[in-house]
């Protein structure tokens, strides 16, 4: 399988630009030295694929197979299992409340309703008309003592967000 | 202390002192307050004399099952010749404990010299920390301790001189709370599902990569240096009820609570103290209905419960629930216990791994039945249903995730029956499950 | 050495057993099925099922009996309450989101979703009206389909692909009641062994194309037989419907193929249920004539005579395929003379099952080449070819033959007798064509690459007058008239040969029975 040449599945952008080229390669083989198997290499490579394209496309998925030795398959089964790997485009800005227990005891739900409506995406996982903003609501982020928390983009974890806090927030975020 | 409030005066802050403090986060922070010192005192002593002494404080693992951490180090086989592993499991995600996050947000050097020791006390030359993907702030703070301390000679071939080498590699998780289950963690490491794996082997004879592996609570690893530095003695002087139950103990409270946050006690403090006193009660005008004392796995408590009962591995017991990971759920007179038993059932749905039947059917079924009543729509028989769902939920599976959801419903429908009923009866407005 | 051995008691049977052996294993030999859906012997086993929960004495929990090892003195409850009451419960799981559409499904009638809860399951259901999970069907490759919404995710298909066939195109998808059996958009399930998943799934989400909506189970008669697609051996079952061959499907034998066979043996089978079969003896009236049909006795005297009048050398040109019994007549018939018997080995890819030792579609695609080694012939094919040229006789066992072949048969010398199951155009040739059974038409025996001889059985009557080749030859070889000494059955054939060939001596059809049995190796033998 030639990586720039397969085609993309399901309406995606058509041609897929390899990954683990340069820099990228370079920390992927320092990873490799950190574990005694390749395989044990899938989840900082998958990380790495989502921070590189902001999703892990099917193509994607079939070079990460070719780079650690594994199948396209397996690969897959892997991707699915953890809910932080996003198999879709998502929004320029990707957030995650918390509604688990703790946190819906504290309003977690007025939250999500607040970063729904001002952020435009109406519903949770749908991404908004500008396709700057999608909002899903996600299990427990171990902060309960600070309702309700929310992560931007894989990388900002944001404490005690009350509805009045979000429209701030949500500027940060252009 | 109870973090981000001032600590109170009826804490024993050992971990959790400098919680809040900045400074203690570089290296050199660390080394002024004192850091460092039962990492360097360690490396002088014997693997043996080491999980000897950790044997003596009576330190058990705070993840949750509350085994004795020395007798755990002592099962890894010695002169075997392969390669051992520690793994540090900061997966934390048990709804309702933050714990593990202050620790590594505010002192991951702690956390780095707890793991250090703990590797050399097994004869791991290698060490995995496995943080869970959305604790970016931990990561963060774990990356640039890690770098540093192998940039001032703790870690690395020859820590402190020593002559030990002593690796430390953090992996990030994304997205699953199965894998803070131990077996689940080390496949996750391998790059697999994080399915649970059956047991035997254990991981003392086959555990990360098939090699002998021991997996350590954060808090656990983090006392270490602490008892090294004053003495098994010591910590297991700091005991106010059961002598099996030693040290202090870091209880995340939350919920429907004046003042959340992590308080660090000794064990066998009374949970009314912690509550009333170190939490500042209950929010005005609102009296105590529930709480779940040990993450959200464990029986629900009722306030007569949890004000008479005593905070440590056996008062929990004793009061018919667990110790758990501590991390505390309070709720007050206007929870809604069908719901929140509700959103519990929802979480387990969502995160079993798939695995075995009992737990990839009956959590979801378990989550319909309970919606079903919250939607005005249930039945007489839905109790006796979902009693004997848990019960085929209970004891039958490879790991407890199943187990735990069937826990809060059972205590749930033991002692809060009647918000069912009011339910099914009609008294009560049906609410729209889901936000 | 003996393995150490442990006494359980199983359900009130005390029995001993080996040491390290898993309950669900020793509960077999206490004549105790243990209700399982992710254990297969030739798997590994991930206990994630929970359906062979079982209890144990002294165990604070039930255990699953397909990873739980056999300890002294442990005492076994398979149909105690508390276990029975675990399985009912795993049963109701299974099915509250199965479809139930069992009238449109292949695998009833045979299905273990089916049957445990037909033996131990609850009456009703209490799941309700809610929606159950909804998946389309998958096309996984060139004979497989899944049919999600039936999976119980036992993963077996995944661990055979993953562990067996050390080829891992599935996964597991997702996870909850969300989960599926997924595979990659650009690898296909089109491994040569990837059949096997559809006998591996205990329902009927994994489906074989070739016998979609064929035939209900009940309809089916099984018979034990021996895969003829190569020197492997392995041991099939040749499910008939109304005679006509349907299916091919694995028989297990922990020796020769465990519980597998490829897909190149499973899809060999349209040739059973040919119509251009000889069904009549066929006898030429004059050396340039027309054949006419013909009575069998007259057909058998003038083959005597033929033999008999032969001046000069014998060739036999045998299919790879005939039986050990067949070949070994044939050859016995011409014995007198100066033979040369060969038989014609088809040659492809080798294509091993990478995670079970000595398991593989072997490149000599005939089952019973070692079989005819042992009576007599050899595999060249051309010296063969080139005999037939001087011979007197020419004896065709069902070989197929090539354009080369029939080219180099036109014209020669001898008289050509063919003992043949299709009306091939080159059999105009022969003085006289005799009708004869497929293996799948009688009963016989192959000797695989291992030496081991191996019985099959009849499958599907035989079309019309045709005959088994080795009673064509024994009614030959004693003449006209009524003669005691003649085999009735493919046993007494066998019989035959053991005296005549001391590799098979003392070895009786009921000796090899149906798991077969692997010959003394002899002393300075090449193959």
């Amino acid at each position: 399988m030639s990586l720039t040449t397969t085609p993309a599945a399901g309406g995606h952008d058509g041609v897929h630009e390899p990954v683990f080229v340069g820099d990228t390669r370079a920390r992927l083989e320092q990873y490799f030295t950190l574990y005694p198997t390749k395989q044990a290499c899938l989840l900082p490579a998958l990380w790495m694929v989502q921070e590189a394209r902001g999703w892990i496309s099917e193509p994607a998925i079939g070079e990460v197979a070719e780079v650690l030795g594994v199948t396209p398959a397996y690969v897959k089964g892997v991707v699915t299992f953890y809910t932080m790997y996003h198999t879709h485009p998502v929004g320029r800005h990707f957030i995650q409340v918390c509604t688990t227990t703790p946190c819906g005891l504290c309003g977690a739900e007025d939250t999500v309703r607040a970063l729904l409506q001002q952020t435009g995406c109406g519903d949770l996982g749908a991404t908004s008309p500008d396709g700057r903003f999608t909002v899903v609501e996600v299990e427990c982020l171990g902060a309960c003592g600070f309702p309700t928390p929310i992560v931007v983009d894989d990388a900002d974890f944001i404490e005690s967000v009350t509805p009045d806090k979000v429209p701030e927030i949500l500027a940060r975020y252009p | 202390m109870g973090f981000p409030y001032p600590s109170d005066p009826r804490e024993t802050v050992v971990l959790s002192k400098y919680f809040g403090d900045a400074g203690a986060r570089s290296f050199d922070g660390w080394t002024q307050r004192g850091g460092y010192e039962g990492l360097k005192k360690a490396l002088t002593m014997t693997p043996e004399t080491i999980i000897d002494e950790v044997k003596l404080s009576g330190l058990r693992g705070r993840g949750g099952a509350g085994f004795p951490t020395g007798l755990k180090w002592s099962f890894m086989p010695k002169g075997d010749g392969k390669p051992h592993y520690l793994v540090c499991n900061a997966d934390e995600s048990e709804p309702g404990t933050f714990k593990d996050r202050e620790i590594m947000r505010w002192t991951p050097h702690g956390l780095i010299e707890g793991c250090a020791i703990g590797a050399y006390a097994i004869g791991a030359e290698r060490c995995y920390i496995y943080i869970r993907g959305e604790f970016t702030d931990p990561w963060r703070e774990m990356t640039q301790a890690v770098a540093e301390a192998y940039a001032r000679g703790a870690l690395g071939a020859d820590a402190f001189g020593s002559g030990q080498r002593i690796d430390i590699v953090l992996h990030r998780g994304a997205g699953a709370y199965i894998c803070g289950e131990e077996t689940a963690l080390m496949n996750s490491i391998e790059g697999k599902r994080g399915n649970p794996r059956i047991k035997p082997p254990f991981p003392a004879q086959a555990g990360l990569f098939a090699l002998p592996t021991t997996i350590n609570n954060v808090e656990t690893l983090a006392a270490v240096p602490h008892i090294m530095v004053r003495g098994g003695e010591w910590y297991k002087s700091l005991c106010l009820s059961n002598p099996k139950s030693t040290g202090t103990k870091l209880i995340s409270v939350c919920g429907q609570i004046q003042r959340p946050g992590n308080y660090e006690i000794t064990m066998g403090t009374p949970m009314k103290e912690l509550i009333y006193d170190m939490c500042g009660g209950l929010r005005p005008g609102r009296t105590l209905k529930a709480v779940i004392p040990g993450g959200s796995s464990v029986p629900i408590m009722n306030a007569v419960e949890a004000e008479s009962c005593l905070m440590d591995y056996e008062g929990l017991v004793a009061a018919g629930s667990m110790l758990g990971s501590a991390g505390m759920i309070v709720m007050d007179d206007t929870a809604d216990m069908v719901y929140q038993i509700w959103r519990l059932a929802r979480f387990y749905a969502h995160e079993s791994c798939a695995q075995c039947t009992q737990c990839r059917e009956g959590t979801a079924w378990t989550t319909r039945i309970l919606e079903r009543i919250l939607a005005g729509k249930g039945t007489d028989t839905d109790f006796q249903l979902l009693l004997d769902l848990a019960d085929n939920m209970t004891g039958k599976t490879i790991c407890v995730l199943s187990d735990s959801c069937a826990a809060p419903v059972v205590s749930g429908i033991q002692k809060f029956r009647g918000e069912f009923e009011a339910y099914i009866s009609g008294s009560r407005q049906p609410v729209v499950a889901g936000v | 050495m003996a393995d150490e051995l442990v006494n359980v008691t199983i359900d009130g049977a005390r029995i001993s057993v080996p040491k390290g052996m898993t309950i669900i294993e020793a509960a077999k030999q206490a004549g105790v099925l243990v209700p399982h859906y992710c254990y297969h012997p030739s798997l590994p086993s991930p206990a994630v099922c929970r359906m062979c929960l079982v209890e144990v004495e002294k165990a604070p929990k039930l255990m699953p009996a397909c990873v739980t090892t056999v300890a002294e003195g442990q005492v076994v409850h398979v149909n105690s309450e508390g276990a029975k009451k675990a399985r009912q419960g795993v049963l109701e799981f299974l099915l509250i989101n199965h479809p139930l559409d069992c009238p449109i499904c292949d695998q009833s009638g045979e299905c273990e979703l089916q049957d445990y809860t037909f033996q131990e399951g609850r009456a009703g259901s209490r799941y309700g009206d809610y929606a159950k999970r909804y998946n389309p069907v998958e096309d996984f490759g060139p004979d497989i389909l899944y049919v999600a919404n039936r999976c119980i995710l036992c993963t077996r298909c995944v661990r055979f692909m993953d562990d067996v066939a050390e080829t891992p195109v599935l996964n597991v998808s997702e996870r909850g009641d969300r989960a599926y059996i997924g595979i990659a958009e650009e690898q296909l399930l089109d491994h040569p062994w990837a059949g096997n998943v559809v006998d591996l799934c205990p329902v009927g989400s994994l489906l074989s194309k070739d016998f979609l909506h064929k035939a209900r189970a009940w309809d089916l008669d099984k018979s034990a037989s021996i895969c003829p697609g190569c020197s492997q051996g392995c041991n099939m079952t040749i499910d008939t419907r109304d005679e006509v061959v349907v299916r091919l499907r694995p028989r297990p034998n922990m020796d020769v193929n465990r519980h597998f066979m490829c897909d190149h043996g499973r899809m060999n089978y349209r040739w059973l249920n040919r119509g251009d079969r000889i069904e009549a003896p066929l006898l030429r009236e004059s050396p340039a004539g027309r054949h006419v049909a013909s009575d069998w006795d007259t057909a058998l005297d003038r083959v005597g005579q033929i033999v008999r009048d032969a001046e000069g050398p014998a060739v036999i040109l045998a299919s790879g395929r005939a039986s050990v019994e067949s070949l070994a007549l044939v050859r016995m018939l011409v014995d007198r003379l100066t033979v040369t018997a060969v038989v014609r080995v088809p040659l492809g890819d080798e294509a091993p099952l990478a995670g079970i030792a000595n398991l593989a579609l072997r490149a000599e695609r005939a089952p019973n080449a070692d079989g005819a080694e042992l009576v007599g012939y050899s595999r060249d094919w051309a010296g063969g070819l080139r005999a037939a040229a001087n011979a007197a006789v020419v004896i065709v066992l069902d070989a197929e033959l090539d354009e080369a072949d029939t080219a180099a048969l036109a014209g020669i010398p001898g008289e050509l007798v063919v003992l043949g199951t299709v009306a091939h155009d080159w059999v105009r040739q022969a003085a006289v064509v005799l009708p004869i059974t497929t293996f799948a038409e009688e009963n016989g025996t192959f000797v695989n690459r291992d030496r081991r001889v191996q019985r099959f059985q009849q499958a599907r009557s035989q079309p019309g007058m045709a005959r088994p080749a080795w009673w064509v030859a024994s009614e030959v070889l004693a003449g006209p008239g009524p003669d005691a000494d003649v085999p009735s059955t493919a046993a007494e054939a066998f019989d035959m040969v053991a005296e005549r060939y001391p590799v098979f001596a003392g070895l009786s059809h009921a000796d090899i029975g149906f798991g077969g049995r692997t010959l003394a190796a002899e002393a300075g033998a090449t193959r």
